[in-house]
This record gives structure tokens, C-alpha cells and sequence, in this order.
């Protein structure tokens, strides 16, 4: 474990967008270094430093280098993940606004390991002054002779659709068209971007390679756990006292996070329920926060670490409700392409949204929980999954305050006549 | 609604060109032509995307497909201004619902219109992923954080 701040550690200055900025604290130093280097030996030490992806799979990203073909020849594409949307997340709109040439020297070393000379920078169309502040430094970047020389950035903005974070849907939306997903293999990394192995990666992942290029995979691989290393940025919000991003080891608890770092739950009131990595993640009750924050600490926990997007409920929160909030945000997300997840998402948010009202019955619950189940790991992408992590979980945990809804129960005046009339 | 055909000036074109040079495939600028499409016309019609794919060589009807898909593409001229308040889960716990009330109360629209006199378009959108700052919402290319009534009649106020 470590106090010690890396990709954050820059933030504080009013300057660290910007080359001088960067360059003043060390930036760019990493970069002749990997140019020293081998490819191969680039992608060792990135895997030796137990580097998972931090947007959403949590997959070693050395691992997923090695995976483009030895023997490909034409062109070979590496695609940044900056399509930020999972809600309860906020960290890559940062590192976009305030380090952006962090990507830019991870992106050059990245890209000699791959053996790539065309980056693209997705980034989501709503974020326009990160978009702004990283089109700037790519600028600088060009002025200052890092880039052209063997490698170009494309900077392309997305145009408002969640399912362009998924990384397939997120290639046909580079390609020009609609956002839809791809079934998988071929995965990226043998066929992607315009058909060329691509290497797709979140912004905070490739922020950390220059860091372990300068410092050491062992160093990097000692801030974390066994089987991940390093610390992450994870965006907390929600009912906390204090909410915003927080560096820390992915060895950290998610107790440390919400009390000692978020400052405990808003007002001292009492913890409910806490989603630990973006909406698409399990949702853990209060006597579950005692999990370690690394992939595989909350895979253990059956949920997920996600994007680390903390949303911290407290007793005020009505389970039902946050349910039927995310169960629409999944309705209408749905790219619509396979059909247990394009029905399933309407349907599920209708339901939430009856017994919200007080029109549901208690049987909905478990019709709900089969309906979930049943197209779960069926669909082209993980999106459906995503989904059913909260149905279920919700229901689950909190059985009985959805029943407390149910059948009559409810406070809603045309439920109360219609019980009266019974 | 404009009746002469949307085109785009020489420069503008030469702009396209150099877009699509940038894609390995000349398709892959078609988000950012559409983009430029948008701020220049103010919206995109039919005959927009008409041309559009005029200038990418694909049918009306791929172009089409792909404005439909994505929610920043606006198919009906929106307001001079675009509110586009989160109604996702962290805005909701903050209090999204009484700011949506809120705003609607003041522009006197639903979500989904434009004030009568063409000023403000009024969304509700998924998570801006600002949520640190809830509740929030985007005017224009701005985020404007950590919402109450008060601030937002301000921000309402200086929207022209
Ligand atoms: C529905 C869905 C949405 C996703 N959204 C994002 C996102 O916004 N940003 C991101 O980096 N990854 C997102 N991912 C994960 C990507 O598919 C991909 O795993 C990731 O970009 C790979 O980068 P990494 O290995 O560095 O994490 C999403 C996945 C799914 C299924
Ligand atoms: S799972 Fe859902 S979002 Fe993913 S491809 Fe199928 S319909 Fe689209
Ligand atoms: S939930 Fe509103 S910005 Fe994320």
C-alpha cells in the first residue's frame, strides 16, 4: 500500500495541461527511455508490472499487447478509451483535462510496443473542454516534435451514445457508423479498427505507462496486490461528506474510501448500500465494505471493480428507486441489436417503475430475477450483463424493502383506493 | 425551416477533404463532418444528410442510421441554447428530480421542448459523469456543477 500519488499528482498545479507544465515535473523523460527499448520488451515489463485495464475488464493490459499478431505486417492501430460514461464515473474526464500529455507520452510508449505509428483519442462528445484541452496539448506535443515523427494522434469526438464505450461498438463508431457492438473473436487485437489488429485502452491505463517505464514494474507492481499492481483514481459520489476523485492502491478498502477518504456518508447518517465500479456493477450492502478495491478482491465479493465508480447510498435512499433510475439509463442505452437485452431492459424498467408506483405485485420480483437471468451471457456484448449485475443484486439484497411496495403496500392514493376496494 | 439546399463553402470542403484523410478509411470522419454539418446549419434535415453522404459517397439511408443513433445529433432545430440536465443515479440522489421540476418550471417547457420564443431546448440525459458535482447539468459546451434553484435562475438568466 502507498500514499503516494501518481497520476494525480500533478492536478494541484495550474499549469499541468500544459508541455512546460509537464515537462517541469518530470514529464517526458520515460519516453527516450522506451525508445531505448525493445517492443518486446516494453510489453514484458508492462505485463511483469501486473497493469490491468482500468475501464471496465479489468484484462492485463501486457497480456492483451501480446496478443497482436508477430507476424502482421500492415498496419497496426492503437484506439484510447475516452468515451467516459459509466455513471458514477468521472476520473478519465480529469486526467483529460489536467494531464493530458501523460497520455500523450503513455500513448508514444504504448505505441512502440504494438508497433503502431496511428493513435486515435476517442473522446465523448459531451466532454468539449476536455476535448478542447487535449486537441491543445496534442498540438504542443506536434510543435514539440513528439509527434510525427513515426507516430500521429487523431483526436475524434464521439457523438452521445453509451454503448460506444463498449470497445467494439466503440471501432463502428470510429469507422462511421451507428455505435453497435461486434461479436467476438475476432477480438480487436486480430481484427479492429478499419480491419487492422487495434489495441484498445482506457485513458487512465495508458497514463500509468510511462510511470513504469521510468520507475520499474517491480515498483509499479508493489503498490498493488498480488495479482494487480499500482493505485487507481476512483470517483466517488453520491450520499458522502465529501465527494470527488481519490488516488489510491487498488489494495485499498472500500471502507478506507468511503470513511477516511470520503469523509463518511453525508450528515453521519448510516450507510445503505454502496455500487463499488460504475452502475454496471453489483450493488454491496453496508456490511460489505470491507473488500479490497483490485479486480479480483471485488470479483470475490461478486461484484465488480468496473470503472470505480463508487455511488454511496445512505438510509434516506429508496433501494426501489435507484433501481428503476438505473434500469433506465439501461432501457435506453441498449444498442437494440440482440433481442434479450434490446426487450429485456424495457421491460425490466417498466417494471421497476410499476412498483415504484406502487402498482406492482409481489411476484413481479422473481419474474424480474428470471427475466434478468435468463438472457445473461447470451448477447454480442457485456452491456446486457452490466445490466442484469444491478437487477439482480438490487432485488436480491433488498428484498423486502421492493415487497414493502408491493401488493397494496404502497403509499400511492390510487393503490390505496384501489386496496380499499378489494 | 431553411428551404435552400445545405452546402458547405470552399473551405469548409477543403476541410472535409482534410478530415478524411486522417481515417484509414475516408467513412471514419463522417461523425466529425456531421458535427461540422451541425454548427453550420444548426441542425441536421434530411437534405443534410443528404448531402453529407453525397460527400462520403454512401447512401442517404447509412447517414441517416448513424444521425438517428447518437443523441448530440439534433433532427429538429433545438433552441438557441441546449440545457441538458442528468437525471442518472448520483444527480437523482442529489436531488435531479426537484432541479428537472425546477426547470421546467421556469422555462415553462417539458423536457423535450423548446421555450416558445426559441431560447432554451430542454433534455434530461444519462450521466455526464460529472457526478462528483451532483446535481448537474451541460448548457451548451459548459458544465454547470453543484446545482440549486438559485444558481440555475442565474444561469438561466444569462442565456440569451
Ligand atoms: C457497455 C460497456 C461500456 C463500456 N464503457 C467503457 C468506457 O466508457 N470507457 C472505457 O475505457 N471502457 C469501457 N468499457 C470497456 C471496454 O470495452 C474495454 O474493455 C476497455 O476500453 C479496454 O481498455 P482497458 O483494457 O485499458 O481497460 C465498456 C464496456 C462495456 C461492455
Ligand atoms: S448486449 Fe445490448 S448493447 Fe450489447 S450488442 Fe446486444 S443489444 Fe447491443
Ligand atoms: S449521475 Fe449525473 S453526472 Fe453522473
Amino acid at each position: 500500500m502507498t500514499d503516494e500519488k501518481i497520476l494525480t499528482r500533478n492536478f494541484h498545479r495550474q499549469d499541468s495541461h500544459t508541455l512546460d507544465g509537464y515537462r517541469a515535473t518530470g514529464g517526458y523523460q520515460a519516453w527516450p527511455k522506451a525508445q531505448a527499448m525493445e517492443p518486446a520488451a516494453i510489453v514484458e515489463d508492462v505485463k511483469a508490472s501486473n497493469l490491468r485495464g482500468l475501464g471496465g475488464a479489468g484484462f492485463p493490459t501486457g497480456t492483451k499487447w501480446s496478443f497482436i499478431p508477430k507476424t502482421h505486417t500492415g498496419p497496426v492501430y492503437l484506439v484510447i478509451n475516452a468515451d467516459e460514461g459509466e455513471p458514477g464515473t468521472f476520473k478519465d474526464r480529469y486526467l483529460l483535462e489536467r494531464d493530458p500529455h501523460a497520455l500523450i507520452e503513455g500513448m508514444l510508449i504504448a505505441a512502440r510496443a504494438i508497433r503502431c505509428a496511428t493513435g486515435f483519442v476517442y473522446i465523448r462528445g459531451e466532454y468539449v473542454e476536455p476535448w478542447r484541452r487535449f486537441s491543445a496539448a496534442v498540438r504542443e506535443a506536434y510543435a514539440a516534435g513528439y509527434l510525427g515523427k513515426g507516430f500521429d494522434i487523431v483526436v475524434h469526438r464521439g457523438a452521445g451514445a453509451y454503448i460506444c464505450g463498449e470497445e467494439t461498438g466503440l471501432i463502428s463508431s470510429l469507422e462511421g457508423k451507428k455505435g453497435w457492438p461486434k461479436l467476438k473473436p475476432p477480438f480487436p487485437a486480430i481484427k479492429g479498427a478499419f480491419g487492422a489488429p487495434t489495441i484498445v485502452n482506457n485513458v487512465e491505463t495508458i497514463c500509468h505507462v510511462p510511470h513504469i517505464i521510468s520507475r520499474g514494474a517491480a515498483w509499479f507492481a508493489g503498490l498493488g496486490t498480488k495479482t494487480q499492481g499500482g493505485t487507481r483514481m476512483y470517483s466517488v459520489s453520491g450520499r458522502v461528506a465529501r465527494p470527488g476523485l481519490y488516488e489510491e492502491s487498488v489494495a485499498v478498502t472500500l471502507r478506507q474510501l468511503i470513511y477516511e477518504r470520503a469523509g463518511g456518508v453525508t450528515g453521519n447518517g448510516r450507510l445503505k448500500a454502496v455500487v463499488p465500479g460504475g452502475s454496471s456493477a453489483a450493488i454491496l450492502t453496508a456490511a460489505e465494505i470491507d473488500v479490497t478495491m483490485d479486480v479480483d478482491g471485488l470479483k470475490n465479493a461478486g461484484t465488480m471493480a468496473g470503472s470505480a465508480g463508487i455511488i454511496v447510498m445512505d438510509e434516506t435512499v429508496s433501494i426501489p428507486e435507484a433501481l428503476m433510475v438505473v434500469a433506465r439509463f439501461y432501457a435506453h442505452e441498449s444498442c437494440g441489436q440482440c433481442t434479450p437485452c434490446r426487450e429485456s431492459t424495457g421491460w425490466i424498467y417498466k417494471m421497476t417503475h410499476r412498483i415504484v408506483e406502487g402498482r406492482g405485485r409481489r411476484a413481479d420480483l422473481d419474474t424480474i430475477l428470471d427475466v434478468a437471468r435468463r438472457g445473461a451471457g447470451t448477447t454480442i456484448c457485456a452491456f446486457y450483463d452490466g445490466a442484469v449485475g444491478p437487477y439482480i443484486s438490487y432485488i436480491e439484497k433488498f428484498r423486502s424493502e421492493f415487497e414493502a411496495l408491493t401488493d397494496g403496500a404502497a403509499a400511492t392514493p390510487s393503490r390505496r383506493e384501489a386496496v380499499s376496494h378489494a | 425551416m431553411t428551404t435552400t439546399d445545405p452546402t458547405f463553402s470552399a473551405e469548409q470542403l477543403a476541410e472535409v477533404r482534410r478530415l478524411q484523410a486522417l481515417y484509414p478509411d475516408a467513412r471514419g470522419a463522417l461523425l466529425p463532418v456531421l458535427y461540422m454539418a451541425q454548427d453550420t446549419f444548426g441542425w441536421i434535415s434530411l437534405e443534410t444528410e443528404e448531402y453529407v453522404a453525397g460527400l462520403f459517397d454512401l447512401s442517404p439511408a447509412h447517414v441517416h442510421e448513424v444521425v438517428t443513433f447518437y443523441t448530440l445529433y439534433f433532427r429538429e432545430r433545438p433552441g438557441r441554447h441546449v440545457v441538458s440536465v442528468c437525471h442518472n443515479l448520483s444527480c437523482h440522489l442529489a436531488g435531479a428530480g426537484s432541479i428537472i421540476a425546477h426547470l421546467k418550471q421556469r422555462l415553462r417547457v417539458e423536457v423535450g421542448e423548446t421555450t416558445e420564443d426559441g431560447r432554451v431546448t430542454l433534455l434530461s440525459v444519462e450521466c455526464l459523469c460529472a457526478c462528483e458535482a451532483a446535481p448537474m447539468m451541460q448548457v451548451d459546451d459548459r458544465y454547470e456543477m453543484n446545482l440549486t434553484p438559485v444558481k440555475i435562475d442565474r444561469i438561466l438568466e444569462g442565456l440569451a
